[in-house]
């Protein structure tokens, strides 16, 4: 029976792996490297700003790894979302380090780029024409939405991929791509099964958080055949067990049965998972369920909010503590008053550690012996947070609240400086989904020969 | 009464994507598993009450028997990483749940 292998080196692009681990896999002589950098689990920030929130470092070392092993077995490398949110300037980023170690270790090869920027005005355009669609418990995107913007990307699905691998590229990096598009591509264009092949892929993005014990920065490798696939670790002390792997088809998923993606969905509802040896799992009964008549992509985009300035606090006085929250609201009004309709428009927040500095929807009913406050301000320049920081600080600092003994100063604080930047912030402004006519056309593909970094 | 916390193996939380918190309760024992699948202990009724929240923002509860679990979505209170963030990648909400009894 025929087999389509994948190596799988890490869960996001620069989070690592054991060299052990990357090696064995090669020696099990996959038919693509495929890697998944992006998420939008850290923010707003990193797509909105375009950086990545991977450190250049940790990717170029993964890279390396990569481009080495692929050119001396003759296999493509995919890697998805490049620079982790996938805009053109994640990409690009992601393209320089690729020249720089083409150039250093002296590869050449036929590389291709896959763009995932939307344009705002074709955004406008399919608004217009009633082409988007809202998401379960995100907005419908407005006009407004789409003009504040810094950038807008759409997950795309295997189809551009393809494209690439049809054009012969042996590198391919492209924007924002559906994670499991990258492991999937090269097998459903060898005519492999849509279904398999992308439940493979959606457990092989996250690499090794699939085995026990898991991790994030370990190798995972996939065997897709006619019927069935098979997952396997590559490092002796992990497992996949039936427990691990199907523990994370419901990660990061609001139903694990149903996962719609680009041009249909996954649909896991007839799947199976059978413990085929000590270390590795057989995955039957995936089916890609493709969309009727219509192909939808995911938008992703975020704007620009303001500047932020914190300052780090803390207090260990009991008298104070027991009335932190009313302390928190009063002078949250005494920078107002000082404040309101003079200066701009910001926001002030206190964090209280402690006490629900962390939860959304509970508080600690035990009072702590110490809590740390964090003053947060953010306001349309650095300055005027830096203002509001520094005004909230010093009212908190001299507050006079009822029955207080220590009258000295009411914080504890780690650092001076107290107050620190903490750049532009950022909102998600977009998140629904987007019509289109053809899978391929709004992720434009710049295909090249590079000879050793230069592109000839 | 029997604590979700003696019973589960695996009680978490994350995002699913900026505008969604899902919650993964996952059974140690397949028998356990079915039975509070099979009595309906985690409703949507019961979760909006455990965390303090309208039942509108509850998305969907979902028993999935290939993890022996019970997967809870809600709307998430704010956008990750909007004004007011606490938890950006909602790792930490699952607090409620770990005090959760049942009988």
């Amino acid at each position: 029976m025929r087999e389509f292998r994948v190596l799988s080196p890490t869960a996001i692009l620069g989070y690592g792996f054991p060299a052990a681990s990357f090696e064995e896999g090669i020696r099990r002589k996959p038919h693509v490297i495929a890697v998944d950098a992006g998420s939008t689990d850290p923010g707003p920030y990193y797509l909105g700003s375009g950086k990545s929130f991977t450190d250049r470092g940790a990717v170029k070392r993964d890279m390396e790894y990569m481009l080495t092993a692929a050119m001396a077995e003759g296999i493509p490398v995919i890697v998805g979302s490049a620079g982790g949110a996938g805009a053109d300037s994640h990409l690009t980023w992601n393209v320089e380090i690729v020249k720089e170690i083409a150039k250093e270790k002296g590869l050449s090869f036929k590389m291709a780029e896959i763009s995932a920027q939307m344009d705002k005005n074709l955004v406008k355009k399919k608004l217009d024409e009633g082409k988007l669609v809202q998401m379960k418990a995100a907005p419908m995107p407005t006009a407004k939405d789409i003009e504040d913007s810094t950038n807008i990307v759409a997950q795309m699905g295997h189809e551009p991929i393809i494209a690439a691998l049809e054009a012969g590229a042996q590198v391919i990096l492209t924007g924002r791509a559906y994670d499991p598009t990258v492991f999937a591509a090269l097998a459903i264009k060898e005519g492999y099964d849509a279904g398999l092949a992308l439940h493979m892929g959606k457990i092989l993005e996250c690499a090794a958080i699939a085995s026990t014990p898991g991790s994030g920065s370990d190798c995972m490798f996939g065997y897709l055949r006619d019927d069935c696939f098979e997952l396997a670790t590559l490092n002796s002390v992990r497992k996949c067990t039936t427990t691990s792997v199907a523990a994370h088809t419901l990660y990061e998923k609001s139903d694990p049965a149903r996962l719609p993606g680009p041009g249909g969905t996954l649909d896991l509802t007839q799947t199976t998972f059978e413990q085929a040896s000590d270390s590795t799992v057989i995955v039957r009964g995936s089916r890609f369920i493709p969309d009727n008549g219509s192909y939808h992509v995911k938008l992703e985009a975020a704007k620009l909010l303001g500047h932020r300035t914190v300052s780090f606090a803390a207090t260990a006085d009991p008298i104070m503590i027991s009335q932190l929250d009313g302390i928190v609201k009063a002078v949250k009004e005494r920078v107002h008053n000082n404040f309101d309709n003079t200066i701009g428009e910001f926001f002030l927040d206190f964090k209280v550690y402690g006490q629900n500095g962390a939860s959304f929807y509970s508080k600690n009913q035990n009072q702590p012996t110490e809590a740390a406050i964090i003053i947060e301000a953010i306001a349309e320049t650095p300055q005027l947070a830096d203002t509001i920081c520094s005004f909230a600080r010093s009212t908190l600092l001299h507050f006079g609240y009822e029955g207080r003994k220590s009258t000295a100063g009411n914080l504890a604080f780690p650092f001076s400086p107290s107050d620190f930047h903490g750049g532009a912030v950022y909102e998600f402004s977009l998140y629904c989904l987007m019509a289109v006519d053809n899978p391929c056309k709004h992720f434009p593909m710049k295909i090249y020969d590079l000879k050793e970094g230069a592109v000839s | 009464m029997i604590k979700l916390f003696d019973v589960a193996e695996v009680i978490r939380s994350k995002n699913s994507g900026p505008y969604e918190l899902t919650f993964d309760i996952m059974f140690k024992d397949q028998s356990v598993f079915e039975d509070f699948a099979a009595r309906n202990i985690m409703t949507p009724a019961v979760f909006a009450k455990l965390y303090g929240i309208d039942e509108s923002q509850i998305m969907s509860v979902i028993a999935f028997a290939p993890s022996k679990a019970v997967k809870i979505t809600i709307a998430r209170p704010i956008s990750s990483g909007a004004l007011g963030e606490k938890d950006v990648y909602g790792a930490q909400q699952h607090g409620p749940l770990l005090n959760f009894e049942y009988s």
